[in-house]
């Protein structure tokens, strides 16, 4: 009788401890949007990938269909080559064009596609080769102030010629 | 007076520190050791986690629920200055997971169970209930300390896990129910920015290791106390300050280890 007691005790405690862990992976964790369902893996090079990580999400018209699955600098290129799983469900024409995007003023990167026009699909190991690299405020600060000053240079010369 | 300091005295504190070092691992490879011969007989260990977990359940949850309240009322504050008070969710959530719930219910377990640990096995020792077991050649690292070793490796993960989920739902009602941030992204942001190895699963792991650290050094306290009343006493009260700051300690060499990289 105590026996059976206290196991029953012990159990629900158990149980507790359980369902607190499947609340913290399920509710508060991401293990349901680790999808598992078949992908396929194309590649793409980028010129500058800003703040872009692995596992960031890739979107096509604002719906996500893959993760970024790793990055690395290519040795010969210098160009950072970034390998994604699509979904196996959806089919980009070869010709689909890559862009990193930031969600928000500050938020976090990700990849948007833009389908192409081509009739034949991406296939496994493909690279896209049209890609926008990431806006990085420095140097989109350097080109406006170059230009700024271009400006001025050629005012300044412009209104020397009229005198 | 300068007696503290001459070198035979200075060597023999020495000598007797590495003495209990020495004998702590031991008795720390020999618990570990024995998983197999404590869950063979299970009852001893459901007994055991019957006592520090259901037990220390009461307070487990209060605490987190308050914990949990004050990082919604606190982040709320803090994020609500940057326009980004949705990200509410994910940061309860993450605090929780990766520091809070491992370490604060570890501290809570040392206060609630390694102490009455401590005390119930430096009792046994004073009214020599230990010494008559080995008399009738029961071994009473087996019999008594490795079924409250393994029941306090089993209970702290599950602890620290519901203290965890408590506090989540804690930062939800003050964050959602109280002030009104949106439920949706206060869940979403939680969802996207929680990763389920690199986070919880690593809180987890902490806790285990806090687990075996906190139910390690009661038992090494209770079985090494000086078998009086006062000796009882002061062991009981070096668990808790041992294991606060072994928790502690440790915490910054698992976190610099797990999260650096």
């Amino acid at each position: 009788m105590q026996r059976s007691k206290i196991d029953v005790w012990v159990g629900l405690f158990v149980l507790v401890g359980a369902a607190a862990i499947l609340f913290l992976a399920l509710q508060a964790g991401n293990l349901l949007t680790l999808s598992l369902a078949p992908t396929y893996t194309v590649s793409a090079e980028f010129d500058n990938i800003g703040g872009l990580k692995p596992k960031a999400a890739v979107k096509s018209a604002g719906v996500v269909v893959g993760r970024v699955k790793a990055i690395s600098l290519d040795g010969t290129t210098y160009r950072a080559r970034v390998d994604i799983d699509l979904d196996e469900g959806v089919k980009f024409p070869a010709d689909t064009s890559a862009k990193i995007l930031t969600a928000g003023l500050l938020g976090e990167q990700y990849i948007g596609l833009e389908a192409g026009y081509k009739e034949e699909p991406l296939k496994s190991g493909d690279k896209i080769t049209q890609t926008q690299s990431a806006i990085v405020l420095e140097s989109l600060i350097g080109q406006f102030l170059y230009n700024k000053a271009a400006d001025a240079g050629q005012a300044d010369t412009g209104s020397g010629e009229s005198k | 007076m300068m007696r503290w300091l001459q070198p035979a005295h200075v060597g023999r504190e020495i000598r007797f520190k590495l003495m209990d070092l020495g004998y702590g691992a031991r008795l720390l490879a020999r618990l570990l050791w024995m998983a197999g011969p404590a869950f063979r007989r299970g009852r001893l260990v459901a007994e055991q986690v019957h006592f520090l977990g259901n037990h220390s359940l009461a307070i487990i949850v209060v605490s987190g629920l308050f914990v949990g309240f004050v990082l919604g009322l606190q982040g709320y504050y803090i994020l609500q200055r940057y326009g980004s008070s949705e990200a509410l969710g994910l940061m309860v959530a993450l605090s929780l997971v990766r520091e809070l719930g491992p370490v604060v219910a570890a501290l809570l377990f040392a206060g609630r169970a390694g102490t009455s640990l401590t005390a119930g096995i430096g009792l046994m020792k004073a009214g020599e209930q230990l010494a008559a077991m080995e008399m009738m050649a029961v071994d009473p690292v087996r019999r008594v300390l490795a079924p409250r070793f393994w029941a306090g490796v089993i209970t702290m993960p599950l602890l620290a896990a519901v203290f965890s989920a408590v506090g989540i739902v804690g930062g939800w009602l003050v964050g959602v129910v109280l002030i009104g941030v949106d439920p949706g992204a206060f869940w979403s942001q939680m969802q996207s920015g929680v990763d389920v190895w690199a986070d919880v699963g690593n809180g987890l792991i902490k806790s285990l290791v806090f687990g075996v650290t906190v139910t390690f050094v009661a038992l090494l306290q209770g079985f090494e106390c000086q078998p009086t009343p006062e000796g009882v006493s002061r062991a009981t009260t070096r668990t808790v300050v041992m294991s606060s700051l072994a928790v502690l300690g440790l915490d910054f060499v698992l976190t610099a280890m797990m999260f650096s990289i």
